[in-house]
């Protein structure tokens, strides 16, 4: 009954390739994005700002910058957490450095950078495959923070460490620093994330895109194909690198305003961005927002439910979390190996058959 | 997909809005962590903190008259949900005290804008002391600096006044924390002409065979550790593992528990820490807190806590948060109080041993008395010494002061950074 195509004729190729070729796809989409930037604005507080909706924001940017490299192109990451402390380094020395630049451009920035780095971790990608792969993006992880531990030109000589975010501003507003207006950063984010997540849906549909999937499938046949594995292993660690230093950024930035390399990037930020990725379903878009919003969500849910209203004590709650976030991980894991993305895929095919299956 | 996030969300707020304090109650959050590698000390200091205020409410019926509300929140010791739990408990709230370096730095951006004083006792970002600079920020008594200072102070005791060519090795967390002594010991060590080696231990520091093996070929003459939770414990065993001298291994205050010397037995006979206040349940106020509290099945955990190191200090932050509670209500002559006030009680707070006398606390601490300009109090530290035998801590030295005159500068400085760092200007202090 929902999800019917027929009637819904395409006359030229625009129409045919777009984005959301179902009608009631785009409807939902450009509904919800309107409610996301004309609704919420007006109603959000520093609570859903800085415990709901910027986390949630800055965690999807960095499952898909992970879902571009380790669900489109195949290659297994674990150095997640280090990269991101490349983009928070990179946005606190620009933002030091050039007090008056816009921070849209010190996020940027900061991507591109990360970028660089990505792309100089990912060389070993050419020769090693799989496991083999995982553990030198391991070294990345914990080279890059102790680099970031040890050097103390990357915190400004401070004594103890920690980079604090100073207030940035865009168009005259603070998008960083403590007096920055929920809604702003909110705003800031969002928009961030809704550019770049319309740009991955298209980069991943065309020629690029394509030459990640067969590289992902299989490297040895692509080849033969004519795909030089070279530059598609590259651009994928680039473009996703990119991303995830962006994410790096604003985490740093926007949403905690002061890190430290080992607590903020650690070894677990990673596994919880690859679990974010695998949960929410390799290779797909709206699984990398998916998986964010079951692990950054589910425990600030769980966690109002047990001690909000019920007035479980903190400690309790705070380990019957644990408890049911990792029994749901491994029941979502067993219903759906393909993640929650794939999920709803089988629920919209079951919804344009109903009521009638047969 | 995305509504059912939504509806999730949703549920998140109505639940939320429904928790908030009532008016006409003082709220002093607690943002406590009784999970992770971390837990066994958090939960001590926390049913320090708990308790003593319901001491209050149930012998005095609050803080005069306002009934005292202590909501809990789960940190883990992690930052990011440090942050959740500061977002979601602001509303009224008086004073934040997270135990936490991370979650300070975190927080002194946003307690500053918010108008809500932060007391960070003996942890914490230490020039915030300059109060010139951290208008929100306390951190009386004592803070890490005065910490290294004062044991710095007791090697040369020891050692009859001559560090020169002594080894002396830095045990740390390797976080924010761990790092705020290195300035402070290196100034020392060009004063002193002794050598310092750093060691540094990653989070959460149940591995440091590397670390003890260095330290076995180094053979310093003393070990300073500025170490928390599990590394605490496993630092010390290390330590009777290379059979060094336990009179010669010395934590900050942090590495002085119960929790950390037990588990060597033992073998962690002489091991010391330094302390800013007093050890034991040998204080007229143990009796009431039994009597009002554990007694009455009030208490915070299991009750079983009372008089170790770590219930001793909750029990003191509560103690001075209540009396700035207390001269804010004076100041201003009223019962409900906002942040601001708060903030005035503790910038104007005078603590004699007169007071500590009728607080049944006499020489449990040194006499504090808070200025605008000097937000970090008196800085003054003793040393404390394991008795494994008994299983008890003693005091063996007075409480003695810092080296103003090395901390001062290294305090100016740090804060002068913060300051330009975030284009600000000193406050006027008259």
């Amino acid at each position: 009954m929902f999800y019917r195509e027929s009637g819904d004729f395409k006359t030229n190729y625009a129409d045919d390739q777009q984005s959301f070729p179902i009608k009631l796809d785009r409807y939902a989409v450009w509904v919800l994005l309107a409610f996301a930037f004309f609704v919420v604005p007006f109603f959000i507080n520093d609570y859903w700002e800085k415990s709901v909706l910027v986390p949630f924001l800055v965690w999807s940017m960095a499952a898909l910058g992970l879902n571009i490299l380790t669900g489109y192109c195949g290659q297994v990451s674990l150095g997640t957490g280090g990269f991101m402390a490349v983009g928070a380094y990179s946005c606190y020395k620009l933002m030091i450095a050039f007090p008056g630049l816009n921070i849209f451009f010190v996020v940027i920035l900061a991507g591109i950078i990360t970028a660089i780095v990505g792309i100089a971790f990912g060389l070993p990608s050419l020769r090693i495959k799989g496991f083999y792969l995982a553990v030198a993006t391991l070294a990345s992880q914990f080279f890059l923070i102790w680099m970031f531990n040890k050097i103390p030109w990357f915190y400004n000589y401070s004594s103890s460490g920690m980079i604090t975010a100073p207030e940035r501003t865009m168009f005259g507003i603070a998008i960083s620093g403590p007096s920055a207006p929920s809604w702003a950063t909110y705003l800031f984010c969002l928009t961030l994330v809704t550019i770049f997540a319309f740009i991955a849906r298209n980069l991943t549909r065309g020629r690029i895109g394509r030459a990640w999937k067969s590289i992902h499938d299989m490297d040895i046949a692509a080849e033969i194909i004519g795909i030089p594995p070279l530059q598609a292993k590259l651009s994928a660690f680039a473009v996703s690198s990119f991303y995830i230093g962006m994410s790096g950024a604003m985490l740093f930035g926007v949403y905690l305003g002061s890190a430290e390399p080992g607590e903020a990037f650690g070894i677990d930020k990673s596994f919880l961005v690859l679990f974010m990725v695998i949960i929410g379903g390799l290779g797909s878009i709206l699984g990398s927002f998916l998986g964010a919003a079951f692990l950054i969500l589910v425990p600030v849910l769980m966690k109002n439910i047990m001690v909000g209203a019920f007035g479980w004590p903190a400690d309790l709650a705070a380990h019957l979390e644990l408890l049911f976030i990792g029994a749901l991980i491994m029941f979502f894991l067993v219903v759906e190996p393909h993640g929650l993305a794939q999920l709803w895929r089988m629920t919209k095919e079951k919804l344009r058959l109903w009521p009638f299956p047969h | 997909m995305k509504i059912k996030q939504f509806g999730a969300a949703l549920v998140a707020a109505t639940i939320l809005a429904t928790s908030v304090p009532v008016a006409a109650d003082l709220t002093f959050p607690m943002l406590s962590y009784r999970t992770g590698p971390y837990g066994p000390n958090g939960a001590e200091f926390a049913d320090g903190y708990a308790d003593y205020f319901t001491l209050l409410n149930e012998r005095d019926g609050g803080i005069g008259g306002a009934k005292i509300l202590t909501p809990e929140c789960e940190t883990a010791y992690n930052t990011a949900k440090g942050v959740e739990c500061y977002e979601s408990t602001k509303e009224g709230a008086l004073i934040y005290q997270p135990l936490s370096t991370g979650i300070t730095y975190q927080l002194i951006p946003k307690v500053t804008a918010d108008d809500i004083p932060m007391h960070t006792m003996g942890y914490g970002r230490t020039s915030a002391a300059n109060g010139k600079v951290f208008s929100h920020v306390f951190n009386y008594p004592a803070n890490y600096w005065d910490g290294a200072s004062v044991i710095i102070k007791h090697i040369s005791d020891e050692e009859k006044g001559d560090l020169k060519g002594k080894k002396i090795s830095l045990v740390y967390h390797n976080s924010a924390y761990g790092k705020e002594p290195i300035r402070t010991l290196e100034e020392l060590a060009k004063k002193h002409g002794y050598k310092l080696t750093l060691i540094p231990v990653d989070h959460p520091g149940q591995e440091q065979k590397s670390q003890w093996l260095q330290l076995r070929r180094d053979r310093p003459d003393y070990i300073i550790m500025y170490g928390w939770g599990v590394m605490n414990q496993v630092a010390i065993k290390e330590a009777t593992n290379i059979r060094f001298d336990m009179s010669k291994f010395i934590g900050i205050w942090w590495s002085g528990s119960e929790n950390d010397v037990l588990p060597a037995g033992d073998k962690a006979n002489g091991y010391k820490a330094v302390t800013f206040h007093g050890v034991g349940d040998d204080y007229p106020i143990f009796e009431e807190l039994k009597k009002y509290v554990k007694d009455t099945g009030k208490a915070a955990g299991d009750g079983s806590n009372l008089g170790t190191a770590l219930y001793n200090r909750g029990m003191y932050a509560a103690m001075l948060a209540a009396e700035a509670a207390a001269n804010a209500q004076k100041i201003h002559n009223t019962k409900d109080l906002t942040g601001a006030q708060m903030r005035d009680g503790m910038e104007s707070l005078k603590i004699d041993q007169d007071r500590m006398k009728a607080l049944g606390l006499e020489g449990f601490g040194p006499e504090i008395s808070v200025t605008c300009a000097n937000h970090g109090g008196p800085g003054l530290g003793a040393i404390q010494q394991w008795d494994a035998k008994a299983k008890k801590w003693s005091l063996i030295t007075d409480f003695v002061e810092s080296d103003r005159s090395v901390i001062d500068p290294l305090i100016a400085e740090d804060s002068a950074a913060y300051a330009k760092e975030n284009s600000m200007k000193e406050r006027d202090c008259k």
